[in-house]
C-alpha cells in the first residue's frame, strides 16, 4: 500500500472532494422529506423551489450527523457560519447553494489507512444539495440535448463536503481512502453512503510532477461512480498530463468528466468566464455555535470505528487486521456476532471463516442464534463433524434461523468415521484405481484426485477429505 | 476603493449577474455607478481594520429545527405557474455551462 | 353616529355588533373604486375575498366566538408580501401574474386577527426606491398633491392610508420604505426592531435590514396592527425570541422625565421648512415634560454609504432566483444561459438592475474588503455609536425626510439624489433599531413634514410613547 505511483519518472499528487448525503429525515433548510425514487417534485416547499420569500432554517440532526463525521476523522469541531455561493444553473433554485466558507463546521482531521499511512482532513463542511436535470433528446447526455427537465426532490438534501489534503500519492490509496471512509460513515450512522446511487460522491484532484519539484497544475475529475472507477480515472489522468508535459505541452487547470466507456478523462465545455462565487455570510441564518458540552455528548455517542473494530476481532481471532475475513465481517457489521459466538467457547477463528463465507446476506443481526453456531464450531474443533459437513449444517441452520447441530448432524447420518474405517476405506480406492496410484507414487500429486474421489463416493461424502489426503501422503512415503 | 469603476468591470458584473447590456447601457452604468462609488470615498478613508464586521443587527446563534416533516406543497398549485413544465417536471432549453 | 374610521374603531364596533365587517369593508371598497383611479395605491382590489371574509367574521360575532382585536378592519398589503392565490408582482415585470402557492407569515396572523385584506398596494420595483416612481405598473399619485410623489418605496400603502381607503397598511422597509413615504403623505408609519416581526413570506430584498410595519392614521392603530403582526415564527430563524412588551399603555403614558436625544453631529442637508417643523417637535417634547439632551453619533453619517454597498449586495444575491426556471417571467431562447440574460434584460426595470450590478461589484473578488466587508464594519460603528447615545437618551429625533414630498419625475433621473432622501432613515435599519414617522405639521406648500423616534433595539414601548405625545402635541384626534 506505500507504494507511490510512477509514470515515466512522474509521480502523482491526488486530494479527493467527497459528498455525502446525509441520514435525515427532512432537509437541511426546510421540512421537506429527504426521500430518494419519489415521482418528481412532490418533496417541495418555498425553500426548496426558491420562492419570492423564502426562509432557511437549519435542521438540527444534520447538524449532529455532520458533527459526528468530524469528530470520527479526528477533527476539531467549531463554530461556524453558513454562506451563499452565488452562480446560475438550472438545478439550483435560488440561483445561490447554502455552503459553508471561511468558518466549516469541521476542520483540520485524519484518516489512517491500513498501513498507519495518514491522509489528512482539511475539512468537512455541510451545504445542500442540488436538484436533478434530465436531458431529453439523443444521448441523455447534456451537450447536443434538446432541452432538460428538472426535478427538486433533491434540492436541498443535506451534504457533507470531505475535503481530503493532497497527500494521496497512487490510485489504490484513493481507493483505500474511499472505502475506508465509507465504513466510517455507515458505522457512524451518518450515512449509506453509495457511490452507485448518488449518495456519496468523489471529485480527485489530479496533478503530477517529478519527484522534488513543486506541486503541477491539477484538473478535477467527476463523475466516478465507483470506487474502481475512481482509481482508473486517477490512473488515467495522470498518464495524460505525464504525456502532455513530456511532449513539451502545459496542463490547463480545468474540469474534466471519467468516461467509463472509452476509460479517458474529457474536458468539458470550458466556460468563458471564470468562476465568482461572491462568497458572502447568509443573512438568513445565524451561527452556529457548539458548546463543549454538546461536542462531548456528540463524541460519547460515537460507536467504536472501523478501524479500531478490526483490530478487535483480530486479536479475538489470532489473525492479521487486513485480512479479507475481517475487512468483511466488519463492513458487514458482523464482528459483534462472532464476538458474541466466541463467548459461548467456540474458536474464534473458525467463527470468523463461517460467519464471512456464509452469511453475506444475512446483516448485522444473522437470524442463526450465536449459541447455536457456536456449538457447531465446537462439534468440528472436536472432530465430531468434518469441515465438509460444518459447511452442509451450516447451511441447515441458516435455513431454519437456528437449530440444534448434534442433532441436524444425526438426521443427516454425519456420523464420524473411525480411523480404521478410514483405512479401508483408502485401500480399497488404492485397489480399485492402480493407474492413478501408480502415477501418485510416482510424484503426480494430481493423480490423488481420482483417489481421494473414489474414497468420497464410497463413502457417501461422510469421509473427512482432509484425513484422507493424510493418509494417502503418509502411504506413499 | 478610490478606482474608477471601467467598462470592463461593468461588463463583467453583468455577465456575473446575467444582465444583458448593450454599449449604451453600459456607458450609463459606467457612468452612474462611478457617481455613487465616489460617494463611497468617505468610508474610504476610515481606519476599520480593528472593527469586527457586523453582519446581523441581533446576535443570534444555533436557532434550529427538530428533524420532522411538515406538509409538501401542493405540486398542482406550483406547477401551474411554471413557464414550462413536462410531467411534473420544470423544462428548460439546453443548458449550457457546467454547474460548479 | 358617524362611523368609526380608525382601526381600533372599526374593531370595537365590528366585535360589539354595533356594526357589521361587511359594512366596514364595503365603505373601504367604495372609496376605492372612486378615487384610487386619481391616486394609484392598489395593484390589486381583492373586492370579492373581501366580502367573503367580512361575512365570516359577521358570523363569527353573532356565533359569540372570538373575531379577533382586528375584526373587520380593512387592510391593505404592500404587494411584495405573499398572498396565496392574490396575485404578489413586487410592482415588477417579472413576477407579473404570479400567485403565491403560500401566504407570508404576517399575512396569516392578519387573518387569524380578524383583519381583511382588500388589495395590494403598489410600491417601487422589488422594495428598490423613494418615490414609487420605480414601479413596473404605474405611479401612485401623493393624496396631497397628485403631481407629487407619496415616497417609496412602499408609497402605495402610505397613499392608500392617506387618502382614506383604509385605516391602516402594511408596508416594508429597508431603508425608510416605511417611514419616509409616512412623513410624504402625512401619516404614522413604523419600522419595528429587526427580527420584531417574522420576514417569512417577505419577497426579499436585503434580507439583514428589511423589516414589515404598519402605516396609520394615528399612533394607537399602528400599534394593535404592530401587535397583532410581531411576535418569533419558527419560520424565519431571523426573528427574536422576544421582542418588545405591550404597547397599549405607552400611548397614553406622556413623556415625562424621558430624556430625548438631539444628535448634533446629524448631516445637514435638511430643507428650512423641515428643519422648522422638527425644531417645533423638540419645544413640543419639553412642553409635555421631556428633558431635551444632546447626544452625537459620528458614524451616523456613514450609514448613506454603508446602505448603499450592504442592500444592494444582499439584493443581488437575492434577486437572482428571477431566471424564468421555475416562475414568473421567461423569455424563450435557444439555451439557458440565453435564456437567464433575456429574461432578467426584459423583467427588471433600470432601478433594479443598477442596484444589482452595484451590489455584484461590492461583492466581487477582489472588491469584497474594500466594500461589502468594509460597510460591515462601518454598521459596526453605527451600532456602537447609538448605543453610546442611549446610554444618555431614552429616544432619538431626527426629521423623517429632509424635503417634503418633491414633484413625480424631479428626482428619477439622478439615482444619488434619490438616495440622499433616505440619511435620516438608514441608520436604523443599519443597527437593526426601531423607528417611526410621526406626521407633525406641513411645509412648503402645505404638504406633510414627518418627524422620525428612533429608539434602541426592542424599545417599541418608549417609542411610542413618544410618538403619541407628538400627536397629541398636534391636536388629533380620533373616535
Amino acid at each position: 500500500m506505500t507504494e507511490r505511483w510512477t509514470y515515466e519518472g512522474f509521480e502523482m499528487v491526488v486530494g479527493l472532494e467527497v459528498h455525502v448525503e446525509l441520514d435525515t429525515a427532512t432537509k437541511l433548510f426546510s421540512g421537506s422529506a429527504n426521500r430518494f425514487g419519489d415521482d418528481p417534485n412532490v418533496h417541495i416547499d418555498p425553500v426548496t423551489l426558491g420562492l419570492p420569500g423564502a426562509l432557511p432554517v437549519l435542521n438540527a440532526r444534520a447538524v449532529e450527523l455532520g458533527a459526528r463525521i468530524g469528530l470520527a476523522l479526528g477533527c476539531t469541531v467549531q463554530a461556524c457560519v453558513f454562506a451563499r455561493k452565488n452562480y446560475f444553473y438550472p438545478d439550483m433554485p435560488k440561483a445561490y447553494q447554502i455552503s459553508q466558507y471561511d468558518k466549516p463546521l469541521n476542520i483540520d482531521g485524519r484518516l489512517a489507512l491500513s498501513d498507519g499511512t495518514v491522509i489528512g482532513v482539511e475539512r468537512a463542511h455541510l451545504e445542500e444539495d442540488t436538484g436533478k436535470s434530465t436531458h431529453l433528446g439523443g444521448s441523455g447526455r447534456i451537450h447536443g440535448s434538446e432541452g432538460s427537465l428538472i426535478d427538486f426532490n433533491r434540492a436541498g438534501v443535506p451534504l457533507v463536503e470531505i475535503v481530503s489534503r493532497p497527500d494521496i500519492v497512487s490510485p489504490d490509496q484513493a481507493r483505500e481512502y474511499v472505502s475506508e471512509l465509507r465504513a466510517i460513515l455507515v458505522a457512524i450512522g451518518a450515512s449509506d453512503a453509495r457511490m452507485e446511487e448518488g449518495s456519496m460522491r468523489v471529485d480527485a484532484n489530479v496533478s503530477v510532477r517529478r519527484p522534488g519539484e513543486p506541486l503541477g497544475t491539477r484538473c478535477e475529475i467527476k463523475n466516478v461512480n465507483s470506487v474502481r472507477s475512481l482509481g482508473r480515472a486517477i490512473d488515467a489522468e495522470a498518464r495524460r498530463q505525464v504525456a502532455l508535459i513530456t511532449a513539451g505541452e502545459s496542463v490547463v487547470q480545468q474540469t474534466r468528466h471519467w468516461d467509463e466507456g472509452d476509460g479517458r478523462t474529457h474536458a468539458l465545455r470550458s466556460k468563458e468566464d471564470a468562476d465568482d462565487y461572491r462568497y458572502f455570510p447568509d443573512p438568513d441564518l445565524v451561527p452556529f455555535v457548539p458548546s463543549a458540552e454538546w461536542i462531548d455528548e456528540v463524541r460519547s455517542a460515537l460507536p467504536p470505528l472501523p478501524a479500531k473494530r478490526r483490530a478487535a476481532l483480530a486479536v479475538l481471532c489470532g489473525v492479521a487486521a487486513d485480512t479479507e475475513a475481517v475487512m468483511t465481517v466488519v463492513e458487514r457489521g458482523q464482528d459483534a456476532y462472532v464476538a458474541e459466538v466466541a463467548t459461548h467457547g467456540a474458536d474464534a477463528a473458525r467463527a470468523l471463516v463461517h460467519v464471512k463465507e456464509a452469511f453475506a446476506e444475512l446483516g448485522a443481526r444473522p437470524g442463526v442464534p450465536a449459541s447455536d453456531l457456536a456449538a457447531l464450531v465446537a462439534m468440528e474443533s472436536s472432530g465430531a463433524v468434518t469441515a465438509t459437513q460444518a459447511k452442509t449444517l451450516l447451511g441447515d441452520l441458516i435455513d431454519a434461523g437456528g437449530g440444534d447441530p448434534a442433532a441436524l448432524a444425526a438426521q443427516r447420518g454425519f456420523e464420524a468415521m473411525d480411523d480404521g474405517e478410514l483405512v479401508a476405506l483408502v485401500d480399497a480406492a488404492i485397489a480399485a484405481e492402480p493407474d492413478a496410484w501408480q502415477k501418485y507414487c510416482a510424484g503426480e500429486d494430481k493423480a490423488m484426485g481420482a483417489l481421494v474421489g473414489h474414497v468420497m463416493k464410497a463413502s457417501r461424502g461422510q469421509a473427512d477429505g482432509k484425513a484422507v489426503s493424510a493418509l494417502l501422503v503418509s502411504r506413499r512415503s | 476603493m478610490a478606482g474608477r469603476i471601467t467598462d470592463d468591470d461593468v461588463a463583467h458584473v453583468a455577465r456575473l449577474a446575467r444582465l444583458g447590456l448593450d454599449p449604451d447601457d453600459v456607458q450609463r452604468a459606467v457612468a452612474e455607478l462611478g457617481a455613487v462609488l465616489e460617494h463611497f470615498a468617505d468610508i474610504d478613508a476610515l481606519e476599520l481594520d480593528a472593527v469586527e464586521p457586523m453582519a446581523q443587527p441581533y446576535p443570534l446563534t444555533n436557532v434550529l429545527r427538530e428533524d420532522v416533516v411538515t406538509t409538501s406543497l401542493d405540486r398542482d398549485e406550483v406547477l401551474a405557474q411554471a413557464p414550462d413544465a413536462v410531467d411534473g417536471r420544470f423544462a428548460v432549453p439546453p443548458i449550457l455551462g457546467d454547474g460548479a | 353616529m358617524s362611523t368609526p374610521s380608525t382601526a381600533i374603531g372599526i374593531a370595537a364596533a365590528v366585535r360589539s355588533g354595533s356594526m357589521s365587517a361587511v359594512d366596514a369593508v364595503e365603505q373601504s371598497l367604495e372609496r376605492i373604486g372612486a378615487s384610487d383611479g386619481d391616486i394609484g395605491a392598489f395593484l390589486t382590489v381583492t373586492a370579492s375575498s373581501a366580502r367573503d371574509e367580512a361575512a365570516a367574521i359577521d358570523a363569527a360575532v353573532a356565533s359569540g366566538s372570538d373575531p379577533g382585536p382586528l375584526a373587520g378592519v380593512p387592510i391593505a398589503i404592500k404587494d411584495n408580501m405573499c398572498t396565496r392565490g392574490i396575485p404578489t408582482t413586487c410592482a415588477s415585470r417579472m413576477l407579473d401574474g404570479w400567485l403565491p402557492p403560500y401566504d407570508a407569515t404576517v399575512i396569516s396572523r392578519l387573518r387569524t386577527a380578524g383583519a381583511v385584506i382588500v388589495g395590494k398596494t403598489n410600491l417601487d420595483e422589488f422594495a428598490m426606491g423613494s418615490s414609487t416612481e420605480n414601479s413596473a405598473f404605474g405611479v401612485t399619485k401623493n393624496p396631497h398633491d397628485p403631481t407629487r410623489v407619496p415616497g417609496g418605496s412602499s408609497g402605495g400603502s402610505a397613499a392608500a392610508v392617506a387618502a382614506g381607503f383604509v385605516p391602516v397598511s402594511l408596508g416594508s422597509d429597508t431603508g425608510g420604505s416605511i417611514r419616509q413615504p409616512a412623513g410624504l403623505c402625512g401619516v404614522v408609519g413604523v419600522k419595528p426592531t429587526y427580527g420584531a416581526v417574522s420576514r417569512l413570506g417577505l419577497v426579499a430584498f436585503a434580507s439583514s435590514l428589511d423589516q414589515i410595519g404598519p402605516f396609520a392614521g394615528n399612533v394607537a392603530d399602528a400599534a394593535v396592527v404592530l401587535e397583532a403582526i410581531a411576535g418569533h415564527d419558527p419560520g424565519d430563524s431571523t426573528s427574536i425570541p422576544e421582542p418588545f412588551g405591550p404597547l397599549g399603555a405607552a400611548v397614553t403614558r406622556g413623556v415625562e422625565g424621558m430624556r430625548v436625544g438631539r444628535i448634533t453631529d446629524l448631516p445637514a442637508g435638511a430643507d428650512p421648512d423641515v428643519t422648522e417643523r422638527f425644531e417645533a417637535a423638540f419645544d413640543a417634547l419639553a412642553d409635555a415634560g421631556a428633558d431635551i439632551v444632546d447626544v452625537e453619533v459620528p458614524a451616523f453619517t456613514y450609514g448613506l454609504t454603508a446602505y448603499y454597498l450592504i442592500a444592494p449586495a444582499e439584493a443581488s444575491s437575492n434577486l437572482a432566483r428571477y431566471d424564468g426556471v421555475r416562475y414568473g417571467h421567461r423569455v424563450a431562447a435557444p439555451d439557458t444561459d440565453a435564456m437567464y440574460v433575456a429574461t432578467r434584460t426584459d423583467g427588471f426595470g433600470a432601478e433594479v438592475k443598477r442596484r444589482i450590478l452595484l451590489g455584484t461589484y461590492a461583492l466581487s473578488a477582489g472588491y469584497y474588503d474594500a466594500y461589502y466587508g468594509k460597510a460591515q464594519r462601518v454598521r459596526r460603528l453605527i451600532a456602537d455609536d447609538f448605543a453610546r447615545a442611549y446610554t444618555h437618551a431614552d429616544v432619538l429625533l431626527t426629521p423623517t425626510a429632509p424635503t417634503v414630498a418633491f414633484e413625480i419625475g424631479a428626482k428619477s433621473d439622478d439615482p444619488l439624489a434619490m438616495y440622499l432622501c433616505d440619511t435620516y432613515t438608514i441608520p436604523s435599519n443599519l443597527a437593526g433599531h426601531p423607528a417611526m414617522s410621526v406626521p407633525f405639521g406641513t411645509g412648503a406648500d402645505g404638504l406633510p413634514v414627518g418627524v422620525q423616534v428612533l429608539a434602541p433595539a426592542v424599545g417599541e414601548a418608549t417609542m411610542f410613547a413618544v410618538g403619541a405625545a407628538l400627536e397629541r402635541a398636534m391636536g388629533a384626534s380620533d373616535d
